[in-house]
């Protein structure tokens, strides 16, 4: 699915965005640290944004996405207003977490990885966040869902909906 | 500006604020000697060290810190010790590297000290990417100025004026409390310009990794801090002559770097009176999985296995039997259950085909299969091979392409030798510790649960009944013959009489599940 960046409806963070750039443009290494920002304020790399730090650092597109892709944390796609993270590491495994992924695609119609059409919810799989005493676990915003069955899944999913 | 005195005024007047609350929250004891340590059964047999603080401070009060004689060791290395001096104590501590490794930090110190340079670095690998693990989480959040005091000592040590913080961006709370704690510190005066008004300056920025395994990776970490693609370097050059942008530079992790201002507080001779000869100190391991009491422990280094498990953990949750222990992560191995008196230490791990790993142990039942064990551990591997080398980027994809026929129930014979072929040429022809060691979950399974394999290859059967795909749906003698499976099957291939046991037709049965459900007694299994 196509996502469309509005410059316009933009202007503004844009702006606050480029006085981060002036603010930090001499940092040695600072284009990781500005992508991480671009993905805070905007929530997701638009690619015209990425343009635009390419003339603002003087770094060629291409190694700003050769960058960009290789971390996981960063999307080229908006994530839902509600992101759903769901951790695959190794206790939660061990806990069924492959289950509560599959309720969670099966529930919201979308895959690991998605965003819904309507920008409500995004499937982000995640490895461990340091949670596993509560295996398995979903994040939700910045909410935690420990010792989740699969059961549970509706329930929580209906309190953002 | 701070001053050993002022120092001593803080602590002076925390510590009683400090005892009250505790006091009043009711979880911890103080002992004879002053030390704080928290109650409880679970706590009984650890020994905290690196964890001193966690759960008793609070992590967002720096003077918290220091009624627990936070910044003291600082303090005394600056005005009392040469760097010299400093770096001889580490050495004879004997602290090893809690990453992974095991490196001597001394060692490690002493290599960029002699080194001369207009430039140092301290780095704090705090990437912790072993998933399944949250010890360096723990520490960050909830002590984080163990770490900064560490930091800053080693930075006195080999001559380093600048420190970086490299985080995972999944620890969003750790992030907010290790800015929170860099503030309070260089309000203070303890980081920055002229600590404690010495000529000692020592400044730490915050870097965030981005979702990337192999960061945790020393010189891949050094690379994605230089703003780059975390690829490891070809090791031409030590770090601690040559690393970030070409400086010397040390990296040393979380839980090490919390150890390091206690070694200075109570002295190399005490530290190394706990745990073993070759593995002073303790050990905090994420203790997960099948334990019926999951959390953190720290223990004394050479504690068996069995102990950890049993008299901390309290044993398999739902009275299962275990089966095997995972430690060391992705690049670790299962151990079974009839190893379980090991001690746990950096050798005797080893030598059982394990590693010691940053600290993650996961405790596995008979339910877990370990041919899809070592399948997810693969998986991950390809998922997070950086791509820069062949046997690396091609050879997992193949194993785990192995690995999941096998799952299916399309395992082959000559399966298992080739794996054990791609292991062998993985593991010798990898550039950096990511691929070095990608197949050990594969050999160490092998190692110990061949039969397991064996079983899913020529008997397209799974022992421990979690591979789906080789599942068979079975009625037992415990069936009392009410027909409600036979019922509900959706392919109708249950056939019994009322009152007689059932039996499905394994040939027809697209294993749905529902005669399990609605079984009233439970007779339906999976085997
Ligand atoms: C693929 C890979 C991932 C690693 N991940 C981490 C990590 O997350 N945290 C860490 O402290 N060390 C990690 N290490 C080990 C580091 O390379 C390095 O040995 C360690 O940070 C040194 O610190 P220490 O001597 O204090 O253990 C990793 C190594 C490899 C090969
Ligand atoms: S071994 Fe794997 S992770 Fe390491 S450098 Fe080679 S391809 Fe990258
Ligand atoms: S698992 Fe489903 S298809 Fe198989 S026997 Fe039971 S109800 Fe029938
Ligand atoms: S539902 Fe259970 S008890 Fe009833 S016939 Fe089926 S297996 Fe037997
Ligand atoms: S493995 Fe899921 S939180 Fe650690």
């Amino acid at each position: 699915m196509e996502f469309k960046f509005d410059m316009e409806k933009n202007k503004e963070k844009i702006q606050e965005f480029m006085t981060f750039i002036d603010e930090n443009r001499d940092k040695p290494g600072v284009l990781m640290p500005v992508l991480q920002e671009t993905q805070e304020r905007f929530g997701y790399l638009p690619a015209e944004i990425l343009e635009l730090i390419s003339k603002e650092l003087n770094i060629p597109l291409s190694e700003i996405y050769g960058v960009a892709t290789f971390y996981s944390q960063f999307t080229f796609v908006p994530k839902g207003e509600n992101d759903i993270s769901v951790c695959l590491g190794t206790a939660c495994y061990v806990k069924g977490a492959e289950k509560i992924l599959e309720e969670l695609e099966n529930v919201l119609g979308i895959k690991s990885g998605g965003t819904t059409p309507d920008l409500k919810f995004s499937i982000t799989p995640t490895r461990c966040i340091g949670a596993c005493g509560l295996a398995p676990v979903i994040n939700i915003n910045d909410e935690t869902y420990g010792k989740l069955k699969v059961e549970d899944i509706k329930g929580i999913i209906e309190k953002y909906r | 500006m701070m001053t050993l005195e002022k120092l001593r005024e803080i602590k002076e007047k925390t510590r009683p604020i400090l005892e009250d609350r505790l006091k009043k929250e009711g979880k911890t004891e103080i002992r004879e000697d002053g030390s704080i340590v928290l109650k409880g059964d679970y706590y009984k047999k650890q020994v905290r060290i690196a964890l001193r603080n966690c759960e008793i401070i609070n992590p967002d009060s720096i003077d918290d810190y220091i009624a627990l004689d936070g910044y003291s060791a600082l303090g005394k290395v600056l005005f009392e010790m040469t760097p010299a001096e400093v770096i001889d104590v580490m050495m004879e501590s004997n602290l090893r590297g809690r990453g992974g490794a095991g490196f001597p930090t001394g060692r490690k110190w002493n290599e960029a000290f002699k080194y001369d340079a207009d430039k140092k670095y301290i780095i704090c690998n705090a990437d912790e990417g072993d998933p399944g693990a949250f010890m360096d989480r723990s520490i960050l959040e909830g002590d984080p100025h163990s770490v900064l005091e560490g930091m800053a000592i080693a930075g006195y040590a080999v001559g380093a004026d600048q420190g970086f913080i490299y985080v995972r961006a999944e620890y969003p709370l750790a992030v907010k409390t290790l800015k929170k704690a860099i503030e309070q510190a260089k309000e203070y005066g303890l980081l920055g310009k002229n600590i404690f008004g010495t000529d000692f300056s020592f400044d730490i920025e915050l870097r965030l990794g981005a979702g990337a395994f192999v960061c945790g990776e020393g010189t891949a970490l050094m690379e994605s801090i230089e703003g780059k693609r975390g690829m490891p370097r070809v090791k031409i050059h030590r770090t601690a002559h040559k690393g970030l942008w070409g400086k010397p530079t040390i990296i040393n992790n979380v839980e090490t770097l919390a150890n390091v201002p206690i070694i200075y507080q109570k002295g190399a001779d005490w530290f190394r009176s706990i745990g073993t000869e070759k593995s002073p100190g303790t050990k905090v391991f994420a203790l997960v999985g099948k334990v019926k009491e999951s959390g953190l422990v720290e223990v004394p280094m050479g504690m068996t296995l069995r102990e950890i498990v049993f008299d901390i953990g309290g044993g398999v949750a739902d009275d299962r039997a275990i089966k095997a222990i995972q430690t060391g992560g992705p690049s670790g191995g299962c151990i079974p259950a009839d190893l379980l008196d090991t001690p746990v230490d950096f050798e005797s791990l080893a030598k059982i085909g394990s590693i010691m790993g940053s600290g993650g142990m996961v405790v596995m039942d008979e339910t877990d299969c370990m041919v899809d064990i070592a399948r997810f551990f693969l998986d991950f591997t390809v998922e997070e091979s950086c791509g820069k080398c062949v046997p690396c980027r091609e050879g997992t994809k193949r194993m785990l392409e192995i690995l999941e026929k096998i799952t299916e129930g399309n395992g082959e014979e000559g399966d298992i030798e080739r794996l054990e072929s791609l292991a062998e040429t993985i593991s010798s022809a990898s550039l950096c510790g990511l691929g070095q060691t990608a197949s050990n979950p594969v050999t160490s399974t092998l190692q110990y649960f061949r039969d397991e394999y064996i079983a899913h290859i020529r008997d397209k059967r799974c022992p421990a009944g979690s591979c789906q795909a080789l599942l068979e749906y079975y009625i037992t003698d415990a069936c009392i013959g009410c027909t409600k499976c036979a019922r509900n099957c959706p392919v109708s291939c249950i056939s019994g009489k009322v009152k007689e046991r059932h039996v499905i037709d394994t040939e027809t049965c697209i294993k749905c599940g529902t005669c399990m459900e609605v079984c009233p007694v439970g007779a339906v299994i999976t085997r």
